[in-house]
């Protein structure tokens, strides 16, 4: 201590001196993450670009890390380098069929001119704001050429490549690039077009339940006359050794389930011819 | 906070005494039992005004030339940093080159030998900052990535490894194995979606994903999670789209998930996200809750029109079965009647008229020509005697 004090002592001024000249190295240097480039502007004029995107470049290899500005006559604005989002209110879509449709998109940008971009947009946030409406009126301009059926299916990917190059277009007077445009949601809005849906395919169930059990009543239908099919030859293989026989044989069992039964009040007025009493003429 | 007690003592016990810290500028070294300087736990405002009648010099500006106020005044400013540090916080370390000067009787207790205490705590401050930014240990389900200066340097692998210290390197670590699960919708709302036949579906699933590459998930997308979850959704609601309704409900489930995951892979690979997404559970895919009635009602049908089956299996088998037997008997009784034709005719005959003629009313009209008056509904209640009587 008595060191340092005496250290204080005799070399204040270089002390001083020292410190000052540190400060003011330090605030020569600036550090640029990864994840941002730096527009070092110069009175108001852009003058370079440090860690500026390239699109192959590997990370380690970029030009981030400490750069030197000029102090208080050269300013350092950082910039995202990194993927960027721009989402899209919900808003009705009117397809091509003049059906309604509430689409939730989203956009993906990256900065690839930092330098047009602080000329133009100022920052990120700006550029974002800008290419929002952007994004809504080229979507709805797309999205209004097909019809609805087309939107739901595969055709949507084509449509989204549109979205895209037309945003990407406008994007890039801001030096920003568009790297994707994905729907996120495709809904019917609430109301008349949602109910009606429901409605559909409500009776749709319906349709559905009533062909089921139509298609259940014939089916047993069928089983029905194939079992009766099925009897008839089982009788006629029996029956038909002996079709005589199987008249008499049979007659002889109706005789007996029409007459026979007890308490039936049947009158039968014979002759005496009759085979049955054959006998009683006692030949 | 034992020196917290410490300091309230010695402030007593400095009130006590009526000594004014700001007084004998030369007297640090015998005023060392008096620590007056901070007022309790509050070292912004300026301190009192001391009771003595020695002129307050006010806060001292340690950048001073020392001939003010001795060699003191450098010194305490020193140790009131490090005492700061040891004593939690109290009033923070924001003022300690202007007004937390004025502490200038304070000193630390000397060692055994007489040496000071602060070269040993300078070091181990140092060693502790060292310790700290260049010794790493990295759990073995995490990663690090190195930057200096901010510019990415290497990724470090599970283990103790050792950097440059902080303000040259720093080191991010990140849980690169752990499996995150993302939740759509959150919480139990509806989420409908349009499948390809125009019909909505509720729908909830899960994605589960980690991280592949950390370096790209920490440098690539301005917040990764979030785009996981919108591209998980647009994936999503594209792969339902494609297929149809009684699909999605039904047998579909599976290739569904399949499709979304291969797609939801594809797009943050063309981002670069360095994201593997391990799979897609589809939770719940069910209609919407206005229309289940008719959902169920189809479920009824499915049923009502497997009972019309059944029960016609049932009849059908009776009717088959009663075939079968009534065959069977006429050929058992039709084999005895070849043997003896006539004779089984005959006794058949005449057992069956025997079981009809005893159950019945019998008019045996004899005389040819005659024409008998039947009082056909009579005879049904009543039958005549006369006509009985005839017959016999």
């Amino acid at each position: 201590m008595e060191a340092l004090e005496r250290l204080w002592h005799e070399q204040k001024v270089a002390l001083i001196a020292a410190a000052v000249v540190l400060i003011a190295l330090l605030s020569c240097l600036k550090q640029v993450n990864e994840t941002e480039q730096a527009v070092i502007v110069r009175l108001g004029e852009p003058v370079r670009v440090v860690n500026r995107f390239r699109p192959n470049a590997d990370f380690g290899q970029t030009g981030a890390g400490l750069t030197w500005r000029i102090p208080f006559l050269e300013q350092v604005i950082t910039v995202d380098k990194r993927v960027l989002d721009v989402s899209m209110e919900r808003q009705q879509v009117t397809s091509a069929d003049q059906q309604r449709l509430e689409v939730d998109a989203y956009a993906r940008f990256r900065v690839i001119d930092p330098v047009k971009m602080y000329q133009t947009a100022g920052t990120v946030d700006r550029v974002a704001e800008q290419l929002q409406p952007i994004l809504n009126s080229v979507l709805r301009q797309e999205l209004g050429k097909r019809t609805f059926g087309s939107l739901l299916t595969a055709e949507r990917g084509q449509a989204m490549e549109n979205i895209r190059k037309g945003l990407d277009l406008e994007a890039r007077e801001y030096g920003a690039q568009v790297i994707d445009v994905r729907i996120k949601r495709a809904d019917l809005p609430d109301g008349a077009p949602l109910e009606s849906a429901f409605t559909r395919m409500a009776s749709a169930r319906q349709q559905e339940a009533a062909t089921i059990r139509a298609q259940g009543q014939k089916n047993a239908q069928i089983i029905r006359a194939e079992a009766e099919a099925q009897a008839a030859k089982t009788y006629a293989e029996s029956f038909n050794k002996d079709p005589q026989f199987y008249d008499f044989y049979r007659a002889m069992q109706s005789y007996d389930t029409t007459f026979a039964q007890k308490g039936s009040s049947t009158s039968m007025v014979l002759s005496p011819d009759n085979e049955y009493l054959r006998q009683f003429r006692g030949k | 906070m034992s020196s917290f007690g410490e300091r309230a003592a010695h402030d007593g016990l400095s009130m006590a005494g009526g000594k004014s810290p700001w007084g004998g500028t030369g007297e640090e070294g015998k005023a060392s039992g008096s620590e007056p300087g901070a007022p309790d736990g509050d070292s912004a405002p300026p301190p009192p005004a001391p009771p003595s009648g020695n002129e307050p010099k006010g806060p001292r500006n340690p950048w001073l030339p020392p001939s003010s106020g001795g060699s003191g005044d450098r010194r305490p400013s020193i140790e009131d940093i490090f005492r700061k540090r040891g004593g939690g916080g109290n009033g923070g370390g924001g003022n300690n080159g202007g007004k937390g000067g004025p502490n200038p009787s304070f000193r630390l207790p000397q060692r055994p030998d007489g040496k000071s205490w602060t070269p040993l705590i300078v070091g181990a401050v140092l060693l502790l900052w060292l310790g700290t930014s260049m010794v790493h240990r990295i759990a073995p389900q995490e990663e690090g990535v190195v930057t200096t200066f901010g510019s990415y340097s290497r990724t470090l692998k599970p283990g103790m490894t050792f950097t440059l210290p902080w303000p040259f390197q720093s080191v991010s670590t990140e849980n690169v194995t752990q499996i995150r699960r993302e939740s759509i919708p959150e919480g139990d709302s509806e989420k409908l979606m349009l499948t390809s036949d125009q019909n909505l579906v509720d729908l909830s699933y899960i994605v589960r994903w980690n991280i592949k590459d950390l370096k790209l998930y920490s440098y690539q997308l301005a917040d990764p999670d979030q785009t996981v979850r919108e591209v998980a959704e647009a994936a999503m609601r594209q792969s339902i789209a494609e297929v149809t309704l009684s699909d999605v409900i039904g047998s579909g489930r599976a290739a569904i998930e399949t499709s979304v995951r291969d797609r939801m892979q594809r797009v943050l690979d063309a981002y670069r996200a360095g994201v593997t997404i391990q799979g897609v559970d589809i939770k719940k895919t069910d209609p919407p809750t206005k229309v289940v009635d008719a959902f169920k009602e189809v479920l009824a049908a499915q049923q009502d029109a497997q009972s019309a089956v059944n029960s016609a299996n049932g009849w059908a088998q009776q009717l088959t079965a009663r075939a079968q037997g009534e065959a069977a008997a006429f050929d058992k009784v039709y084999a005895q009647y070849k043997l003896a034709p006539e004779v089984t005719r005959r006794r058949m005959y005449y057992e069956t008229m025997e079981r009809v003629l005893s159950q019945t009313d019998k008019v045996i009209v004899e005389t040819p020509g005659t024409v008998p008056y039947l009082p056909l509904p009579a005879i049904r209640q009543t039958p005549p005697p006369s006509t009985e009587g005839g017959a016999k």
